[in-house]
């Protein structure tokens, strides 16, 4: 088992090119259980890349991820059993549009866990009431809300019980109204002590939610913290730039 | 002039109706086994391995880059010449061959843009799940992936239903030939009408119900 002093995460030497163009240039970062890491940063600047490289959506073009102390190979069949303990959140939500979303959440605990469907709907309910969402289960989620839609692919991942869960923007593409509820139940996941790792442009929900908080621009990670250190006392020249535009 | 286009319909509906039946079985054939044919090569298409990609796509290009008519007479004359122990089967199955690879290279495009018209962020989050690529193509990609595909295969059977006409060339029961046959009663002109009349109404009447089905597909979008 996993414990305080071996990472949940690590990754070593990450580099990520798309063509010509270098997106990560080495990242070598450590996530124990039970933190909650945001990664903030300009646009382009590979943050979207290094969370992708995780659960290996994005295959980097050289370096390794080691999950459990487990190098994550894309060509070997457990990638799968990996990537089941290892719940991912989008900015474009990517719910299943032809389940309802009940379904949407219970196809592949049943799928891929062989959960009894009983077992895994009473688990989704549950999920769902969680999330304020029971009275939704028999629904499509073209019924549902950009937030409710949100709410309900965070519940999808964490009916795989993950040991950990990556946030892509969640709450990029919402509108400002949905943006709390959402937060709202991603921070009841961190303080549960749900390991975290989330990319975000909401620099005051970052500051409130996280142990560490890694600045990445231009491919690598420029400064690392706890927030009061990245966000009161920027050392990097670029990290402060950054702030003073986006605060 | 000599008789009146309803007179000839009257007299020789029949032949019209025999002609139709026809049509609409070699057409119902070629879509359907096409389909089945098409849908193996549009999973060689959506390959990663280059040898599968490059075959399937030379077939998709050679049959829907050459005329029908082209590819049937080298059915019609060309196989049965390099195959002398083919000799013996009826020659309707070749024409019946060309129409079915025909209609397989338009459904393998078809069911190939189908798959590719699903968001792709689907896939990502099926597989971020830890679900098999499998299950992901069948429970997740291709149950979206249909309501694309169906109407435009009802397109593409209705395009074979006009597409079958050429099939009359070499003598096959359908629509067309009926011209060739009361050609022979020296009815010339009047068939023609007949004939592109029947064409008119079954297309049209495939149309509403390809446009139909497509409204219910689309409901739950």
């Amino acid at each position: 088992m996993i414990d305080d002093k071996t990472p949940l995460i690590e990754t070593v030497d990450l580099h990520k090119d798309f063509g010509q163009l270098k997106v990560l240039k080495g990242i070598s970062e450590k996530i124990y259980k039970g933190e909650v890491v945001t990664i903030i940063g300009p646009s382009g600047g590979g943050k979207s890349t290094f969370l992708r490289c995780l659960n290996l959506l994005e295959i980097p073009t050289s370096g390794k991820v080691i999950f459990e102390s487990e190098e994550l190979d894309a060509k070997a069949t457990d990638l799968n059993r990996h990537r089941q303990k290892i719940g991912m959140v989008f900015q474009l939500f990517n719910v299943f549009p032809h389940l309802k979303v009940i379904d949407n959440i219970t196809l592949a605990p049943i799928l891929e866990k062989k959960i009894p469907k009983e077992q895994a709907e009473a688990k989704a309910m549950e999920l769902l009431k969680m999330v304020g969402l029971e009275d939704k289960a028999q629904e499509y989620p073209r019924k549902l809300s950009g937030g409710q839609k949100q709410r309900l692919a965070i519940v999808r991942a964490l009916a795989m019980e993950p040991d950990v869960m990556l946030f892509d923007e969640p709450t990029s593409a919402l509108d400002p109204e949905m943006v709390k509820g959402v937060l709202e139940v991603i921070q009841n996941l961190a303080e549960s002590g749900m390991t975290c790792v989330i990319v975000t442009h909401e620099m005051g929900f970052a500051k409130k939610i996280s142990d560490r908080v890694l600045f990445i621009d231009d491919g690598i990670v420029a400064e690392s913290g706890t927030p009061e250190e990245l966000f009161e006392h920027p050392k990097n020249p670029r990290t402060q730039e950054f702030l003073s535009q986006v605060l | 002039m000599g008789e009146s286009i309803f007179s000839v319909l009257y007299k020789y509906w029949p032949i019209f109706l025999r002609g139709l039946l026809g049509t609409l079985e070699y057409a119902s054939i070629a879509v359907a086994i096409g389909t089945v044919l098409g849908a193996l090569i549009a999973v060689l298409r959506l390959s990663k391995n280059k040898v599968l990609y490059g075959i399937s796509s030379v077939y998709v290009n050679v049959l829907r880059g050459t005329p029908l008519l082209v590819q049937m007479y080298i059915a019609y004359f060309f196989i049965p010449m390099a195959i002398p122990a083919l000799n013996s089967i009826d020659k309707v199955y070749y024409v019946m061959l060309a129409l079915i690879l025909n209609s397989s290279a338009y459904v393998a495009e078809i069911i190939r843009g189908g798959i590719n018209s699903v968001d792709k962020g689907q896939t990502e989050a099926a597989r971020s799940l830890g679900m098999t690529a499998s299950h992901t193509m069948f429970r997740i990609v291709f149950p979206q992936a249909i309501k694309n595909i169906l109407p435009s295969l009802g397109n593409e059977y209705i395009a074979m239903i006009k597409e079958t006409s050429l099939a009359g060339t070499f003598m096959l029961y359908e629509l067309m030939y009926t011209r060739t046959l009361l050609a022979n009663k020296f009815l010339v002109w009047q068939p023609l009408f007949i004939i592109a009349g029947i064409y008119l109404i079954v297309t049209l009447v495939l149309s509403a119900i390809v446009k139909k089905m497509e409204r219910k597909l689309s409901v739950s979008d």
